[in-house]
Parts: structure tokens; sequence; C-alpha cells
């Protein structure tokens, strides 16, 4: 297994430390904020708390949206506010450029919202934000949301409630869907984390859980997985290699789809065993993870869990 | 997009990689033209349908002469394989051979790079072999070195080493310039003379980059359907059943697959209109829905916090009222003014209920109940 462990607390990038006068207000820029996605989006972040300081727009500098200046290039919305944080909103065609450009000046986290990006363009924005000592979280995510603090993304506000179970998801809206159910019964979110639907995601479950930085005594992990490829499995094998023996309950989508068709996500596609729920249930069985047959019975099950 | 076994190899003479002479036909009478002026006897009749498994369904079939190909011809023609029918028949010469490989580039999805897997045995399903060597290619790595390695691992020796490394080097041109997810040859044959010919050819282009590639869209192949559902900005798959699925997000659509299977139901589409909802998304999706004639009835499972569930109503009460869809649907949408959406629906065909494993339980007892009364 090959793990990139490298020094990247993700909850300080998004948050920073307590007592530091910017804690929780952590600048974010936004590439795409005029564009019909971003602006809606950019709204809601700033409804919750996410402390937007600049867009990014080639061609309507000095222009505001909602009181956020925009600017024409990243290297001037960055020397301006100082963020490490961008989150992308830019058709997919245009998605390599616009994640070289922040990688380039700087940016430490990258929030690749775009669905269709071209799986070549993915791995070249992956290798060069590992050169740079930077994520990028998706493409094709719905983002991260520290629920009551601040979001990233394009999840509504209204499932997430704070709290300390940690939720990784490969879907977006089995994400919402997840979260609603955990804090219906009492399970609020420290911290959710949308993989993406794609073949190829700049954060797998392994450096997802790596970033997060979970101690021993760490709260409820909740994976939701999917059929294709075999992150769940890597992300077993991870947890048996390194001892990792957190409480952790799983769900996967798709066990009844059929093989070699492309079920709504890029990467949610089984070719033979490979990618195929049987698979990662064998998986996670042999760690002893509960996987729960629906959505609405995760929380249930960390209820066993617990007791 | 999976390119069909003639259509790949088409691009394998386009980046120097041998295939045996072959021609397509449509039909009887182009075999018969093909056979007396073009190809030469032995030949094989390979079924082109975009799925695996063709030897085992009796799919391809050698002929050493025109009586064969006569009594062949029109049964493979006609034999669907996984509900996939021939696109034509590719008519290929048979070539003498001493020694088989299982040759690919794949997208090594977890090492997130592409990687080389060769097995001494070709022509066999590769999860199985055990003689099967694999390397990653990293940007940095040159294709040549890995393919020399990888030779000598599979023992691979003297001047067929050369022959293979062009041609694993080919390949790899191939699957780069076109952008492919996976490039595998299955199996490559070795020649007495020494050259490497593709005896099958499995290519799978990643859809996200065919805006690049104005040229490999001739290759595109989609039903009326799934046109119609990809203008509108949607993922459909047709299913057997008689159930149809839709909602927003394609895990959400998915996980309801599982449920409705789970609850005894057979889905007939799978329909992932994408994060938004809004009264004219969820019409266009029923417009998608109303064309497949084997649905008779639906489940909707949408879920979303800015989702406005009474608009969503409009639009399911339109689709009824404009005599869209006559079925029953079975819906659960979590949102705002939820209420006012069950007011909307009430004298109509669409049941609203809170949680989606009541949808399909009334939806999947609906059509029992039907095909209990078909029965009597």
């Amino acid at each position: 297994m090959t793990s990139q462990t490298y020094d990247y607390d993700l909850m300080k990038i998004l948050v920073g430390n307590i007592g530091d006068p910017d804690y929780a207000r952590q600048p974010v820029i936004v590439q795409g904020m005029t564009g019909s996605f971003g602006s809606v989006h950019t709204k809601l972040m700033r409804e919750y708390g996410t402390n937007i300081v600049a867009g990014v727009t080639p061609g309507k500098g000095g222009q505001f949206f909602e009181e956020v200046p925009i600017f024409n290039s990243v290297s001037e919305a960055i020397s301006n506010t100082n963020a490490k944080i961008s989150i992308v909103f830019v058709p997919a065609s245009h998605f390599l450029n616009a994640a070289m450009e922040s990688l380039e000046n700087g940016i430490k986290l990258i929030v690749a919202i775009p669905e269709h990006v071209p799986i070549k363009d993915s791995m070249k924005v992956i290798e060069y934000a590992k050169e740079r000592g930077a994520r990028i979280i998706g493409p094709n995510t719905p983002g991260i949301i520290v629920p009551g603090t601040m979001k990233l993304g394009i999840m509504p506000a209204v499932p997430f409630t704070p709290g300390k179970t940690i939720v990784f998801s490969r879907s977006g809206t089995l994400m919402y869907e997840v979260a609603f159910n955990l804090s219906r019964n009492g399970y609020g979110q420290k911290i959710c984390l949308g993989i993406g639907g794609d073949p190829i995601n700049g954060t797998n479950l392994i450096e997802a859980i790596e970033m997060v930085r979970i101690s021993e005594n760490s709260d409820p992990i909740v994976i939701v997985g999917e059929i294709g490829g075999d992150a769940e499995e890597k992300f077993v094998s991870y947890l048996e290699a390194n001892g990792i023996s957190n409480r952790m309950v799983a769900y996967i989508a798709g066990r009844s789809a059929p093989k070699e068709k492309k079920m709504g996500h890029a990467g949610a596609i089984v070719y033979g065993k490979y990618g195929s729920a049987e698979s990662k249930f064998e998986s996670f069985a042999r760690l002893g993870i509960p996987v729960a047959k629906t959505p609405a019975e995760l929380p249930l099950l960390l209820r066993i869990k617990t007791n | 997009m999976r390119l069909l076994e003639y259509q790949g190899k088409e691009l394998f003479k386009e980046f120097g990689i041998s295939t045996p002479k072959s021609r397509m036909a449509f039909s009887i009478e182009e075999a018969r033209s093909l056979l007396k002026n073009e190809l030469k006897f032995p030949i094989v009749l390979k079924s082109q349908v975009p799925v695996g498994g063709r030897g085992k369904a009796g799919a391809i079939k050698k002929c050493r002469n025109i009586t064969d190909v006569e009594s062949n011809f029109t049964e493979v023609m006609n034999k669907k394989i996984e509900g996939e029918s021939p696109r034509g028949l590719l008519l290929e010469e048979v070539i003498e051979i001493s020694k088989e490989w299982y040759v690919s580039l794949f997208l090594n999805r977890s090492a997130r790079c592409f990687s080389l897997i060769v097995s001494a045995a070709g022509g066999i399903e590769i999860e199985s072999a055990k003689n099967r060597f694999i390397l990653d290619i990293t940007s940095s790595d040159d294709i040549g070195d890995i393919a020399a390695r990888i030779a000598g691992m599979a023992g691979i020796d003297g001047e067929d080493r050369k022959n293979f490394v062009e041609f694993v080097q080919n390949l790899y041109r191939l699957l780069c310039e076109k952008e492919a997810e996976l490039v595998e040859v299955n199996p490559a044959a070795l020649l007495v003379n020494g050259s490497i010919v593709a005896l099958d050819s499995k290519v799978i282009l990643d859809d996200n980059s065919l805006f690049r590639h104005p040229e490999l869209t001739m290759y595109e192949e989609a039903t009326e359907l799934e046109s119609l559902a990809k203008k509108n900005g949607f993922s459909f798959v047709r299913l057997q059943g008689n159930i149809a699925i839709i909602g927003n997000g394609a895990g959400l659509v998915m996980s309801t697959l599982d449920m409705v299977s789970d609850a005894g139901g057979d889905a007939g589409a799978f329909l992932d209109f994408g994060g938004s909802a809004t009264s004219e998304t969820i019409y266009q999706a029923l417009t998608v829905i109303s064309r497949v004639k084997t649905i008779q009835t639906i489940v909707v499972n949408l879920f979303g916090g800015i989702v406005r569930t009474d608009l969503v109503a409009q639009g399911i009460l339109k689709a009824y009222v404009n005599n869209l869809i006559t079925v029953p649907l079975f819906a659960r949408i979590s949102g705002a003014e939820s209420l006012k959406a069950k007011e909307i629906l009430e004298d109509s065909k669409a049941h609203l209920f809170d949680r989606i494993e009541d949808a399909i339980q009334s939806a999947v007892q609906g059509i029992k109940s039907q095909e209990g009364k078909a029965i009597l």
C-alpha cells in the first residue's frame, strides 16, 4: 500500500487553530464565482459562515459579487487575500487550467466541483498537487462540510448537524441522505467529505482518513461507498495493515446494478469482480465492519457498535 | 464508451498494430461477396457486440468453407448476448500462430496511473490467470523500459522481446493519444515469422475527453432515449424490468435500485437527473421515462434541502395532465413545502411518502397486484 502520508492536517487547513483570530474564518477563493452554479453556491456558502474573500473570473476583475471582490487571476486574488483554499466551479473542460493556476500560486486545498473532467486532466492536476504539497478533493464532489462552522461545496445545509461522526462518501446526494439519517438519530458530524464519483479522485478514502487525523479513540467513522474500482478494498487493507480499529460502519450503493454499465457516476462501473459490491462486502466483513442494507440502517448499526 | 472489436482494430491499424485480415458484413449476401472476392478460408465469424463472453455464448464460429458460413451466419447474427444484438459480423482470416499472450493497459484507479498487465496465457479470463505480471506506469517512466521489464518477467526473450516492446509502445501511444481507459489485446499472437498480431481488441474510451476527439464521435452509439437523456444532462441506463427509478444523484438512485430489488421489484430504468430539481427537470425526466414502453410504475427518490417539493409536484402533475405518463408514481421528495406538494398531487396517480422504503413497498405491491389480476 502506497499512501502519501505527509504533514497535511485537513481540519487545521479548514478551520485553523483554536485561539487564532481567524479561527473558523479561513479565507477561501471561488474560481468561477460568476457562473450560474458558482454564484448560487457562493451565496449559500457565505450564509453558512464560510469566509469567501475573493472570486476569480478572467475579464471580470474589479467587479463585486455579493460584496466579494472579483479578480482576473488567481495570483491577484491570493496576493490580496492570502487564501490557501480554492473552490472551483468552472466547466469541466476548463478545470485543468483553473486548477494548475491555483496550485502554481500556492493554493493548498482545491475543492473540485465539476463533473465530467477528463481522466487525463485529473491525473495531471493530482500529480502536480502532490509536488506542491497540496490536496485536491474531487473532481465531481459535493465538497466538504464542517457542520456548524463552514462548508466548501454544494451540499444543502439542512441535513448536517455539528457533532463527532466523520463521514467519507463517494456519492453526493447519498452523503446528504446519510447525514440526515445520522442527525435525526443524534449522531452529529465533525466533518463530511465527498470523495467524488469519478474513477480518479484527488483524495481517496485512505488519504481522507489520514488527513482527518483520527486518533485511537476517535469518534465513529461512516464510509459511504459504491460499486466501481477498488477504493473500499484498498481502504480496508490499509486499516488492517495499520491496525486501525476505530468504530466504523459502511454502506455500499449499487449492489443490484448490472455489470459493465456506468450507473450515473463515471466511476460506478463493475468489470467482472473488479468493482463489484460483493468484493467490497467481503473486505468489510474481514475486519468485522458492518455494512448497512439501506442508508437509514446506518445509525442503527452505529448504535449496536456503541453498545 | 466501449468500442466494438472491429472499431478497436481500426484504431490499432492507425497506430501500427497488426491485425489479421478482416472485413465487416451486415448480411449473408455481403458475407458471400467478401468471401468470393477478398477473404480466404478458413475464417472466423465474430459477433460485434459491446460485451464480453462471446466465445462461451457461441457467437464466434470458425468456418472452413462457404457451407459453414451459410449455416452459421444467421444464427450468430440473431444471437443476443446480455441483451445486446450484434451490430454486424466480423469475418476474419485465421492465421497460424506459435504463441499467445494477454496484454492490456488499464487505468489503475487506486494507484492513479495506468498499469501494464501481461500474461503468458492468452485467450483466457485474466482474473483467473496464474502467470500474470503487472507494472505501474508513472508519468516519469519510459514505456519501452516497462515493456522490456515485463517481457523479462514473462519469459519473452531475444527477437520476440524487441517486437513485443514495440507492440506495447504502439498500444500505449494509442492509449495516450486517444485518451482511453483500457486497451486490451486478448490474445496477442506471436506468428511463426516473429511478428505480433492482435487477434482481438477491447478499447474503452474516456467519455469525458471526447470533446477533444471529434474523430472518435463516429463510434458513439446512443439510442434515441439515451440521446434525449444526455441532451438534458441526465444519466440514463435501460434495464430489463418494469419499474422506473428516478432521483437526483447517482448514489441515491443506485441505493433506490438496491432497495427496489430487495423488495422483490424489477427495475426497468435508471435515471439520475443530477443535483437540482425543478418542475422542469422532473417533467423532462418523466418525458424520457414515458418512452420506455415496458414501464408499469415509477419510483421517485429525491433528496434535497434546497429543493422546493411543491414545484416538483407541479412538474409531476403536469406530466399526468398532459397524458405524458399514465402509470402510477410513488415518490419520496424531501425538502421544503412538502404539505403543499401532497395537496397538489392529491387527486392524481402520484403518491407521496415520507420514507423511500414505504414508497418502494407500495410501488412493488401495486405491480404484484396488477400481475395477479392479469393471471386471473
